[in-house]
């Protein structure tokens, strides 16, 4: 579980995250979504603790995040970023074995290397496999960070934009992958987001965050409503059902 | 490429680098050696010690350094280290008087100058990387203007000083490659065999930092900590050689690029050694040929600076360009 106590985050005289409280239950995949500079991927910066909040507390399974051991923290939740820029120059399966830090603390073994495997296949790269980072798209390159995600096996995995970069058909597999992660393996995952469809479509909680604040959070039913968005994005938006899915059109 | 040529190529390398090195320091050793032996081994020994230990701190300083600013552009001496170390040499002797100063044990002068000097560093430097800079020109610019108040300072010092007081200021600042300070090779090898025992624990550790603060924190490495610790190695690095040699600004960073070049490899267990066997290449190979094939008395230190500067520019307008 994932306790938020009022957190509050300032970056000078902008106050970015308003005093948020929720508690997010084990399992799942929650959807962030919010206009630009909503204080989404601030807030999902401070659970993963690369961000240290000016008050309030992020307890995960009742672990303290800014006072646990971050190798401790690191078995348990994983967190993937919007820009990943590195000047280290990497081989795909380099990066995916990062992964396994936390767990071997860089002594690699034969279980390590079958995670890394593993991973490498979720993501379909086992052809660039041993390409560097820098000979790839910028959709292979997010498809190798997210394998390096999963390989980290955690219990919570925290994603901000991972979409970015990424054409339909990547987008949609990596939302599917997100999905099956949740079901199948119990991961709770928390996604940022900035298309509603998506996250209507792949996701089973939605929060909607607007200046700092959480707004709205339900079910992808309780959200996806006319009045709503058209609010929280300040634009005409009206929901449609097309088959049995809820769309956005805007 | 795959792992197994990727390794081959690792090894070729290696061991290309290292009959190099060993051939620069055979023939260091007796090249135009003339007379006893038995004076001139001693003699060479002490230069080429210290040759060694300067190679091997520049190295690997600049190797950490670049791994936790995550740069490759920047170095400790362009970040204004050594700048920092002769201000605290001028500024004792200016206000503790050359006798005193002259008095004192070097090695446990040496030991108090790079105590001072770390905590120095450590408090300058620190806010610089951990993010409360973004910007890699702002902070290249804010290292190099450091580096000139830095030097300004120590010559504004060294100016209004007791004349005689200068000339032995001068005698412990004006080291080079030619007439190395050997006092402190006791000391400077202990230290640096310290340091590099210390590098050594941290490897799989240097390899996460190099992803970069987010990625470091969110694989489970104390950020903050890892980073003073890194600093505070590299500073005592370039406290031993600065003493030996004085200030060299841009080898370091000649040497690490070249090293990254060299092997396709980021982990720093293949960089470090690498980036060591070239700066001991470069500088007792270097230090052979002008002097013995060339017959020159030029430093070889200009040579290397001018060198590095070139490579320096290169980066910093590739680095623009992208």
């Amino acid at each position: 579980m994932i306790e938020l106590d009022k957190i509050t985050k300032s970056y000078g005289e902008t106050v970015v995250v308003d005093g948020v409280c929720i508690s997010l239950q084990k399992a799942g995949v929650t959807a962030i979504i919010g206009p630009n500079g909503a204080g989404k991927s601030t807030l999902l910066s401070i659970v993963g603790r690369i961000l240290g909040a000016d008050a309030g507390t992020v307890h995960i399974d009742g672990m303290d995040v800014a006072r646990t051991p971050g190798d401790a923290l690191a078995r348990r939740l994983s967190l993937l970023r919007q820009e990943n820029h590195m000047s280290a120059r990497l081989t795909v399966r380099d990066l995916v074995t990062f992964g396994r830090y936390p767990h071997s603390k860089g002594r690699y073994t034969a279980d390590d290397a079958a995670h890394v495997e593993r991973a490498i296949g979720f993501l379909g790269l086992e052809p660039l496999a041993d390409r560097f980072l820098d000979e790839l798209s910028g959709g292979q390159r997010q498809r190798a960070f997210i394998a390096m995600v999963l390989c980290q096996d955690t219990d919570y995995v925290l994603f901000d934009e991972p979409l970015n970069n990424l054409d339909i058909k990547h987008g949609v597999a990596i939302m599917r992958l997100i999905q099956r992660a949740a079901r199948e393996l119990g991961k709770t995952v928390i996604v940022v987001l900035h298309d509603i469809n998506i996250a209507a479509a792949y996701c089973d909680r939605i929060l909607v965050m607007k200046d700092g604040r959480i707004v709205e959070h339900g079910e992808p039913a309780e959200i996806m409503k006319d009045e709503l968005l058209s609010a929280i994005y300040e634009a005409p938006i009206t929901v449609h059902r097309i088959e049995d899915r809820l769309v956005a059109i805007y | 490429m795959s792992p197994e040529t990727r390794n081959k190529r690792v090894a070729a390398v290696c061991i290309v680098l290292a009959v190099l090195a060993a051939a620069a320091i055979v023939a260091f050793m007796t090249l135009g050696a003339r007379g006893s032996w038995s004076f001139i081994l001693p003699f060479r020994g002490a230069k080429l010690a210290a040759l060694l230990l300067v190679a091997v701190s520049i190295a690997v300083s600049t190797v950490i350094f670049q791994t936790v600013t995550n740069n490759r552009i920047l170095t400790p001496s362009i970040m204004g280290f050594d700048a920092l170390y002769v201000l605290i040499q001028t500024v004792l002797v200016f206000f503790l008087g050359a006798v005193q100063v002259s008095a004192a044990d070097p090695r446990l002068l040496f030991v108090a100058e790079a105590a001072i000097m770390t905590a120095f560093a450590g408090l300058l430097y620190r806010w610089l990387f951990t993010g409360a800079v973004r910007s890699l020109h702002l902070l290249m610019l804010v290292g190099i203007v450091f580096g000139i108040f830095f030097r300004s300072i120590s010559s504004f010092l060294q100016r209004i000083i007791d004349p005689s007081e200068f000339l032995v200021l001068q005698d412990r600042l004006f080291a080079s490659f030619n007439t190395v300070d050997s006092t402190l090779l006791g000391i400077s090898a202990l230290i640096v065999m310290l340091a590099v025992a210390v590098v050594w624990r941290l490897l799989p550790v240097l390899d996460v930092l190099a992803l970069g603060r987010e990625t470091a924190i969110a694989l489970g490495v104390d950020h903050r900590r890892m980073v003073a610790v890194v600093l505070i190695l590299v500073t005592v690095l370039v406290a031993v050689s600065t003493a030996l040699v004085g200030p060299v600004t841009f080898f370091g960073l000649l040497v690490a690029n070249l090293a990254y070049l060299a092997v396709p490899s980021a982990r720093h267990r293949v960089v470090l050694p690498v980036a060591a066997l070239l700066a001991i290449i470069f500088l007792v190979g270097g230090q052979v040929i002008l002097e013995r094939v060339l017959a020159f008395d030029t430093a070889l230190s200009i040579v290397i600076e001018f060198v590095g500067g070139l490579v320096f520019i290169v980066l910093v307008v590739r680095g623009a360009a992208r």
